[in-house]
C-alpha cells in the first residue's frame, strides 16, 4: 500500500523530480528502465539531457509569468507602459529571441546526430535474430543456427503480476556479444521493443529493418509491442533472457538437437492416433488460434467465426486444410502453413474437428497435410 | 489588395437550398458507394440517385449564379471574390496532383530499391529472393498479383493525346482572344473546336486502357506499377472528363450570348482550368509515360 | 450600449423557422451552428474518452472487447480533431472574421451553407461507421485514428465509412478555406491594411491556406486505401511492390500541418486576449504575423518525426529532425511575445485571461515535450508510448481547446449582448485546468515507464498511474456541464454587454466589431466602414 501511494507522489512532486539521478528514476518505474547496452544508455543520457533542458525552459517561463502575474496587475495600480514595444527590447527581441532558441536547438540536434550514428552503426554482429511479428506473437529465428522460437503471452495464472510482460518462450541472448536484430512481420505492422536493451524499429511485412544491441548485464528484460496491430495489440509482450556466452552456446546446442528429434518424429511416417493428435493440438490450438477462435471454439462472431459447429471444421477437411494453409486473404486469419509444420498442422485440425462436440472423428495425419500444401 | 471597391454594395445572396441539395446528394453518393463496394444491392442505386442530386444542383445553383450575374447584381468586388475562389481550388486540386505524384515519386526512388536489395537496409531481398526492383514494375515480389507483360511505351496514343491537349490548350486561348475582341464566331469556333480534342483525348485514353487490360495484362491488379498508372491517369482523365462538361456549358452560354468583352468571368473560370488539367498531363506524360 | 440599434440598422429581419439554418447564407447563424455542432461533438468525442479511461481504470478488460476499445480510441481522435476543434474555430472564423474586418458577411455565403451542412453528413457517416460492425459488417474499425494500413485494409465495412467520413470533412474544410482566404483577402473595409488586422485574422489566413495545401493529401491517401481494399490495387501491399509506409507518408503529410491548423486559431484568439487584459498593445505583432507564416512553411515539410521508427535513411532522419526542432523558433516567438506584452501591462484577471497565461504555460510544456520527441534517438523510446499521448493532449487541449474556450468567454458578450458569469467562468477554469492536469501529467510518466499507447489492457506496474489519469478524466469531463450550463446561462439572460464589454479591447490592433452593438444586427456591415 505504502509503495501504492508513494509512486504517484513522487510523480507529482514537481518535475523537478527530473533532475536527480537516473537510478532513482529506474527504481520506482517513472522513467526509462536503467539501460543495459551502448545504444540504450547513450539514448537515456540524451533524453535526460533533453529532459533537463526541457525543464530549465519552463523554469524560467514559470518565472516570468508568476513575476508578471503578481507585479503588474491593475489591482496594484501598476500603470501600463504603452511605449514598451516600441523600445530597443521591442525592436530586437524577434532577432535575439530566435537567435538564443537557436542556439540551443542545434545543441540538442548536435548530440542527438552523434546518437544516431551509433544506433545506424553497421559494424558485423556476432549472431543475427530475425524477429517477425504476427497477430498476436512473435517468432525468433537464430539465422546461423536456424533454430526458431515462436513467443507468445502467458496466460495470467502463470504470468502473475508480470501478466502482458512476460512469454511461454522468450528470447534467449548472450551477454557480451553483439547481436543484430531484423525485423519483419507477417500480416499487419508492429514494433519490438525492449526499452532496457534495444531501440524500435517497425516490423514491416514485406521489408526488413534492423537494429542491435550488445547486452552488458545477464537478466531478464521485458518490452510490449509498440504498434497498434490489432485485437490482440495489448497482449503481445516481449521478453529476453540474457544469459551467459558459454550457457547460451550450451542451450543452443539443446535447441538444435530438440528440432532434430521433432523433425525425425514428422518425417517417421508414423500413422497417427486419433488421443495422441488431440492432445497434442489441443495444446498448440490454445497457442496459436486460442486468442482469436476462444478456447471453447466459440470465437468472437462477426470477427472471428465460431470454429464450434462451423460448416468448414465439420465438413469437406480439405476446405479445412485449405483455409488453415493458406489463410484467409484480406482478413485476419493467416497463412498458417507458413509458421507451422506438417505434424503440428495435422494434430490443431484434428483437435478442431473433434473438440466441443464436432466429433467428426478424422484423425488428419501429416501426410495429409504434405499433399494439400 | 481591392479594398476601395468596396464601397459599393456587395451582394449577399438571400438564403438557398441548394447548399443542403448539395449535401444530400452527396451523402447518398458517397454512402451508395460503400455500400456497393460491400456487396450491398441498394448502393449502386443510391450512388446513381446522388449524382442525379449532384447534377440537378450545378444546374439550379448555376443557374441561380447565372441569373445574378445577368441581371448586375455582382459588383466589380463579387467578381474577384469568384476569381480568388477559382485560384485557391485549383490550388487545392494542384496539391492534390503533387500528392500523387509523390506517392509515385517515393516508390520508385524509395520502396522498390529497398524491396529490390539495394540501399543501406538491403537485407529485405531475404524475403523476396530472385526479385529485382525495375521500373515499370512487370513482375511483383509476390505471386498474387497479375504480371505486366509489356510496359506502356511513351510514343504512339500518349504522344498523340499529348499533342491534342497541347493544342486545344491553344485553340482554347484563341477563343478567349476571340471574345475579348468580341469575335462571337471565331469564340464559337475555338470552343467547339476545344471540346472536340477534348473528347478525342477521352477516345483515346478509353481506347488505351482497354488495350492495357487485354493485352498487354496491365490491370489494377497487376501490382504497383498497374496501380499508380491507373491511378495518375484516372484522376486526370475525371479532370478532363469535368473539364470537358465544364466547356460545353460555357459554349452553350457563349452561344447565348452571355458572355461580353470585358466580364466573362465564367469562362476564364473553365479556361484555367482546363490549363490546369493540361499541365497536369505534361508532368504525367513526362513522369508515368516517358520517364 | 445601443440594443435599439439592433432593430433600425436593416431592413430585413431574420428568416424565421427551420430554413433560417437549413437555407442560411448568413455568416453569423453558419457561425452559431458550426458552434453548436462542435459543442454536441465534445461531448460525444468526450462520451468516448471516458469510457476509454473507465476501461482503463482498472487492468484487465471490464467493459470494452479490444477491438471496440481500439474503435473508441479512433472515433474519439477524428470527432475531436475534425469536428470538436476544426469546426469550433472554423464557427469563431465565421463569426468574428467579417465583424472584424468590416464585410458584410463571407465572400461566397452560399458556399459557406454547404461547408457547414456537410459536417453533420460526415458524423452520420462516422457513426454508421461505429454501428455497422454490430449489424454484420465486418471487423470495427480499430486502426487509431491514423489508419495505418495493412490493418486498415483487414477492417470491415466501417472502414470504407470512415473514408467517405473523411472524403466529406475534406471537402467541408476545403471549401471553407477558401472561403475564408477569399473573405480576408478581397472583404476588408477600405483602408484597413493587412499589417492592421486583428491577429485572429492573420491566424486563420494561414490556417486557411494550409488546409487547403494539406487536406488533398489525405484525400489522395485514403482514396488509395479504397482501393487497396476493393479494387485490387497494391499501394501499400509489398507483395505487389508497394509499401505500407507509403500511407504513412500521406497521412502525415496531412498530419502534421493538421495540428497547426489546430493550434493557429487558438494563438490568433491569444493574441487578441491578452493586450486586452494587459491593457497594453500586443508585444512583437509583426514578428508574431511572420512567425506563422514560417511555422506554415517549416510545419509542411517535417511531417516524417512521426514515423522515425520505420527505418529512413540517415540523412533523411537527421532532416526531419533538425527541421522539427527548429520549429521551436517560430513557436518560442509567439510565446515570448504574448509574455512580454503581459510584461509591464496593467493585468486583470477574467476567465478569458486566465485561460490565456495558462495555455502559455501548458503549451510551452506541450512544445518542449514536442521537442524531446523530436530527437530520433530518444523518439525511438518514446513512440507510440502514453507519452506520446501526453505530449499531444498538452498540446491538443491547452493549444487548441482552451484557447477556444478563452475565445468563447471573450466574445460571448459580444454575441449575445449579455454578460457571463465571472465567478462560474472562474470556477469552469479552475475546475478544469486542475481536471485536465491531473488526466495527462502522469501520463507522460506511464510512458517513460514503458506503457504503450492503444492499449486495451495493461500490466499491473501501471496501475497508479492510469487510475490517477482516469480520476482526473472524469473531474476534468464534469465539469464540462458547467461549460454548457455557463452559456445556456449567457444566452438567456444576464446582466447587458456593452458595444465594447472588455475594457482594453480597443488597444493595439482591434477589430471592427465593437463598433456593432452586441449582439450585432442580423446583417453586419451593410455599407462598410472606413478605416483610418
Ligand atoms: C496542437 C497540436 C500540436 C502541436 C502544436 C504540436 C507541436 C509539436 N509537436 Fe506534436 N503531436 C501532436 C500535436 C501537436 N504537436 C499530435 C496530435 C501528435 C500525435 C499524433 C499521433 O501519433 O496520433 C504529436 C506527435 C508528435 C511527435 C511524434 C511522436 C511519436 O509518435 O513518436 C513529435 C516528434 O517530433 C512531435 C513534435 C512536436 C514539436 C517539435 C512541436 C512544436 O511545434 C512545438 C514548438 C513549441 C515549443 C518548443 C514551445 C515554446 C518554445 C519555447 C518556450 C522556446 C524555447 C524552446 C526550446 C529551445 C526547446 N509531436
Ligand atoms: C483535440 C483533440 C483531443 C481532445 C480534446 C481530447 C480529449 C481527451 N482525450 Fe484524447 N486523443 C486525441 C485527441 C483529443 N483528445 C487523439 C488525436 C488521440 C489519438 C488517437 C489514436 O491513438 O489514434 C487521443 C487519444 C486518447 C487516449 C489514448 C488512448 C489510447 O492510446 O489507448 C486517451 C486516454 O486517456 C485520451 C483521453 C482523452 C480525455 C480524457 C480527453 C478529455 O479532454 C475529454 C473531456 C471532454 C468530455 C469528457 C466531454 C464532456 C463531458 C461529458 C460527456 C459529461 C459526462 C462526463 C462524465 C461521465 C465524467 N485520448
Ligand atoms: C488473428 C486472428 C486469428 C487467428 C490467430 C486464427 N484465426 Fe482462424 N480465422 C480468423 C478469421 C478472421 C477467420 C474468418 C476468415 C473469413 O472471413 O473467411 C478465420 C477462419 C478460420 C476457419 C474457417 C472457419 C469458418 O467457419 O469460416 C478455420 C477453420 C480457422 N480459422 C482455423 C484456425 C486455426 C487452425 C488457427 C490456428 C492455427 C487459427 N484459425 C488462428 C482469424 C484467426
Ligand atoms: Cu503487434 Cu501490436
Ligand atoms: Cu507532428
Amino acid at each position: 500500500m505504502s509503495n501504492r501511494l508513494r509512486k504517484p507522489c513522487i510523480a507529482f512532486a514537481v518535475p523537478s523530480m527530473l533532475l536527480a539521478s537516473g537510478a532513482a528514476f529506474a527504481e520506482y518505474k517513472l522513467n526509462f528502465p536503467e539501460p543495459v547496452s551502448p545504444v540504450t544508455r547513450e539514448v537515456f543520457d540524451l533524453h535526460m539531457m533533453t529532459a533537463t533542458v526541457a525543464l530549465i525552459i519552463m523554469v524560467l517561463v514559470t518565472i516570468v509569468i508568476v513575476y508578471s502575474i503578481f507585479k503588474f496587475r491593475k489591482s496594484k495600480d501598476y500603470q501600463a507602459d504603452q511605449e514598451f514595444h516600441n523600445g530597443w527590447f521591442g525592436t530586437w527581441s524577434w532577432l535575439f529571441v530566435p537567435a538564443i532558441v537557436l542556439g540551443i536547438d542545434l545543441t540538442i540536434a548536435g548530440s542527438a546526430s552523434s546518437t544516431f550514428d551509433l544506433i545506424e552503426d553497421k559494424t558485423p554482429a556476432d549472431l543475427t535474430v530475425k524477429v517477425t511479428g504476427s497477430q498476436w506473437k512473435w517468432t525468433y529465428e537464430y539465422m546461423e543456427d536456424d533454430v526458431k522460437i515462436v513467443s507468445s503471452l502467458l496466460p495470467k495464472e502463470e504470468a502473475g503480476d508480470l501478466y502482458l510482460r512476460t512469454v511461454d518462450n522468450p528470447l534467449v541472448l548472450p551477454v557480451d556479444r553483439r547481436v543484430r536484430f531484423l525485423h519483419t512481420a507477417t500480416d499487419v505492422l508492429h514494433a519490438w521493443w525492449v526499452p532496457a536493451i534495444a531501440v524500435k524499429k517497425d516490423s514491416i511485412p514485406g521489408y526488413i529493418n534492423e537494429t542491435w544491441t550488445i547486452i552488458e548485464k545477464e537478466g531478464n528484460y521485458h518490452g510490449q509491442c509498440a504498434e497498434n496491430c490489432g485485437t490482440g495489440h495489448a497482449f503481445m509482450p516481449i521478453q529476453v533472457n540474457a544469459i551467459a556466452g558459454d550457457e547460451f552456446d550450451k542451450w543452443m546446442t539443446e535447441q538444435k538437437g530438440l528440432k532434430l528429434a521433432k523433425a525425425a518424429e514428422a518425417a517417421s511416417g508414423k500413422v497417427w492416433q486419433l488421443a495422441e493428435l488431440m492432445t497434442k493440438g489441443e495444446e498448440l490450438y490454445n497457442k496459436n488460434c486460442s486468442a482469436c477462435h476462444k478456447p471453447d471454439g466459440s470465437g468472437i462472431p462477426p470477427v472471428f467465426p465460431a470454429l464450434k459447429g462451423s460448416a468448414i471444421a465439420m465438413g469437406d477437411i480439405s476446405k479445412h486444410l485449405d483455409v488453415v494453409i493458406n489463410g484467409a486473404s484480406g482478413t485476419a486469419m493467416a497463412a498458417w502453413g507458413k509458421q507451422l509444420d506438417d505434424l503440428d498442422l495435422a494434430a490443431i485440425i484434428t483437435y478442431e474437428r473433434n473438440a466441443w462436440d464436432n466429433n467428426t472423428g478424422d484423425a488428419v495425419q501429416p501426410s495429409d497435410v504434405k499433399a494439400a500444401r | 489588395m481591392t479594398a476601395a471597391a468596396s464601397s459599393e454594395h456587395y451582394y449577399v445572396p438571400e438564403g438557398s437550398k441548394w447548399p443542403i441539395i448539395g449535401v444530400i446528394g452527396i451523402f447518398l453518393t458517397v454512402l451508395g458507394i460503400v455500400f456497393s463496394v460491400n456487396d450491398i444491392t441498394i448502393g449502386a442505386y443510391m450512388s446513381i440517385t446522388g449524382l442525379l442530386v449532384i447534377g440537378y444542383l450545378f444546374f439550379g445553383w448555376f443557374g441561380d449564379v447565372i441569373d445574378e450575374s445577368m441581371s448586375g447584381k455582382y459588383s466589380a468586388q463579387v467578381d474577384i471574390s469568384f476569381r480568388q475562389g477559382m485560384i485557391w481550388f485549383i490550388t487545392s486540386e494542384v496539391f492534390f496532383f503533387v500528392a500523387m505524384f509523390g506517392a509515385l515519386y517515393y516508390i520508385r526512388a524509395i520502396s522498390l530499391p529497398w524491396l529490390g536489395g539495394e540501399g543501406h537496409l538491403g537485407s529485405s531481398n531475404l524475403l523476396w529472393e530472385g526479385f529485382t526492383a525495375t521500373w515499370p514494375l512487370l513482375n511483383t515480389p509476390g505471386t498474387e498479383y497479375t504480371q505486366v507483360k509489356e510496359a506502356m511505351g511513351a510514343g504512339g496514343i500518349p504522344l498523340y493525346n499529348t499533342v491534342i491537349l497541347l493544342s486545344s490548350g491553344v485553340t482554347l486561348t484563341w477563343a478567349h482572344h476571340a471574345l475579348k475582341k468580341g469575335h462571337h464566331k471565331q469564340l464559337i469556333a475555338g470552343l467547339a473546336t476545344t471540346i472536340s480534342l477534348g473528347l478525342i483525348f477521352f477516345g483515346f485514353q478509353a481506347y488505351e486502357y482497354y488495350h492495357a487490360y487485354d493485352a498487354m495484362g496491365l490491370t489494377l491488379n497487376s501490382g504497383i506499377y498497374g496501380s499508380t498508372f491507373y491511378m495518375l491517369t484516372g484522376f486526370h482523365g475525371m479532370h478532363v472528363t469535368i473539364g470537358t462538361i465544364m466547356l460545353m456549358v460555357i459554349l452553350v452560354r457563349s452561344i447565348k450570348g452571355h458572355f461580353s468583352s470585358e466580364k466573362h468571368f465564367a469562362f476564364e473560370a473553365v479556361a484555367w482550368y482546363w490549363h490546369f488539367v493540361d499541365v497536369v498531363w505534361l508532368g504525367l506524360y513526362f513522369f508515368v509515360y516517358w520517364l | 450600449m445601443s440594443s435599439t440599434a439592433t432593430h433600425d440598422d436593416h431592413h430585413h429581419a431574420p428568416p424565421s423557422g427551420f430554413g433560417r439554418w437549413l437555407f442560411s447564407t448568413n455568416h453569423k447563424d453558419i457561425g452559431t451552428m458550426y458552434l453548436i455542432f462542435s459543442l454536441i461533438m465534445l461531448f460525444l468525442g468526450g462520451s468516448m474518452a471516458m469510457l476509454v479511461r473507465a476501461e482503463l481504470y482498472f487492468p484487465g478488460l471490464q467493459f470494452l472487447e479490444p477491438d471496440l476499445f481500439n474503435n473508441m480510441v479512433t472515433t474519439h481522435a477524428i470527432i475531436m480533431v475534425f469536428g470538436v476543434v476544426m469546426p469550433a474555430a472554423a464557427g469563431m472564423a465565421n463569426w468574428m472574421i467579417p465583424l472584424q474586418i468590416g464585410a458584410p458577411d463571407m465572400a461566397l455565403p452560399r458556399l459557406n451553407n454547404l461547408s457547414f451542412w456537410l459536417l453533420p453528413a460526415a458524423a452520420t457517416l462516422l457513426i454508421l461507421s461505429i454501428i455497422v460492425p454490430f449489424f454484420g459488417g465486418g471487423a470495427p474499425v480499430n486502426t487509431g485514428w491514423t489508419l495505418y494500413p495493412p490493418l486498415s485494409v483487414q477492417a470491415g465495412m466501417g472502414m470504407d465509412l470512415l473514408i467517405f467520413t473523411l472524403h466529406v470533412l475534406g471537402i467541408s474544410s476545403i471549401l471553407a478555406a477558401i472561403n475564408i482566404v477569399t473573405t480576408i483577402l478581397n472583404m476588408r473595409a477600405p483602408g484597413l491594411t493587412m499589417m492592421k488586422l486583428p491577429l485572429f485574422v492573420w491566424a486563420w489566413l494561414f490556417t486557411a491556406i494550409l488546409l487547403i495545401m494539406i487536406m488533398p493529401a489525405l484525400a489522395g491517401g485514403v482514396t488509395m486505401l479504397l482501393f487497396d481494399r476493393h479494387f485490387g490495387t497494391s499501394f501499400f501491399d509489398a507483395a505487389g511492390g508497394g509499401d505500407p509506409v507509403l500511407f504513412q507518408h500521406l497521412f502525415w503529410f496531412f498530419g502534421h500541418p493538421e495540428v497547426y491548423v489546430l493550434l493557429l486559431p487558438s494563438i490568433g484568439v491569444l493574441g487578441i486576449i491578452v493586450p486586452t487584459f494587459a491593457r497594453k498593445p500586443l508585444f512583437g505583432y509583426k514578428s508574431l504575423v511572420w512567425g506563422m507564416g514560417v511555422l506554415l512553411l517549416l510545419g509542411m515539410v517535417v511531417w516524417a518525426h512521426h514515423q522515425y521508427t520505420i527505418g529512413m535513411s540517415v540523412a533523411a532522419t537527421n532532416y526531419f529532425m533538425i527541421g522539427t526542432i527548429l520549429i521551436s523558433i517560430p513557436v518560442g516567438l509567439m510565446l515570448f511575445n504574448f509574455m512580454f506584452t503581459m510584461w509591464r501591462g496593467a493585468m486583470t484577471f477574467e476567465t478569458p485571461m486566465l485561460f490565456a497565461i495558462s495555455i502559455i504555460l501548458m503549451f510551452s510544456f506541450a512544445g518542449t515535450t514536442g521537442v524531446m520527441l523530436a530527437v530520433v534517438p530518444a523518439d525511438l523510446q518514446y513512440h507510440d508510448t502514453y507519452f506520446v499521448v501526453a505530449h499531444f493532449h498538452y498540446a491538443l487541449i491547452p493549444g487548441a481547446l482552451f484557447g477556444l474556450y478563452a475565445g468563447v468567454f471573450y466574445w460571448l458578450p459580444k454575441w449575445t449582448g449579455h454578460m457571463y458569469n465571472e465567478t462560474l467562468g472562474k470556477i469552469f477554469f479552475w475546475w478544469t485546468t486542475i481536471g485536465f492536469n491531473l488526466t495527462f501529467f502522469p501520463q507522460h510518466f506511464s510512458g517513460l515507464a514503458g506503457m504503450p499507447r492503444r492499449i486495451v489492457d495493461y500490466s499491473v506496474q501501471f496501475v497508479e498511474f492510469n487510475q490517477i489519469s482516469s480520476i482526473g478524466a472524469f473531474i476534468f469531463g464534469l465539469s464540462h456541464l458547467l461549460f454548457v450550463y455557463i452559456i445556456i446561462q449567457t444566452v438567456r439572460g444576464g446582466p447587458k454587454a456593452g458595444d465594447m464589454p472588455w475594457e482594453g479591447a480597443q488597444i493595439g490592433t482591434p477589430g471592427l466589431e465593437w463598433t456593432l452593438p452586441s449582439p450585432p444586427p442580423f446583417h453586419s456591415f451593410e455599407t462598410p466602414p472606413t478605416v483610418k
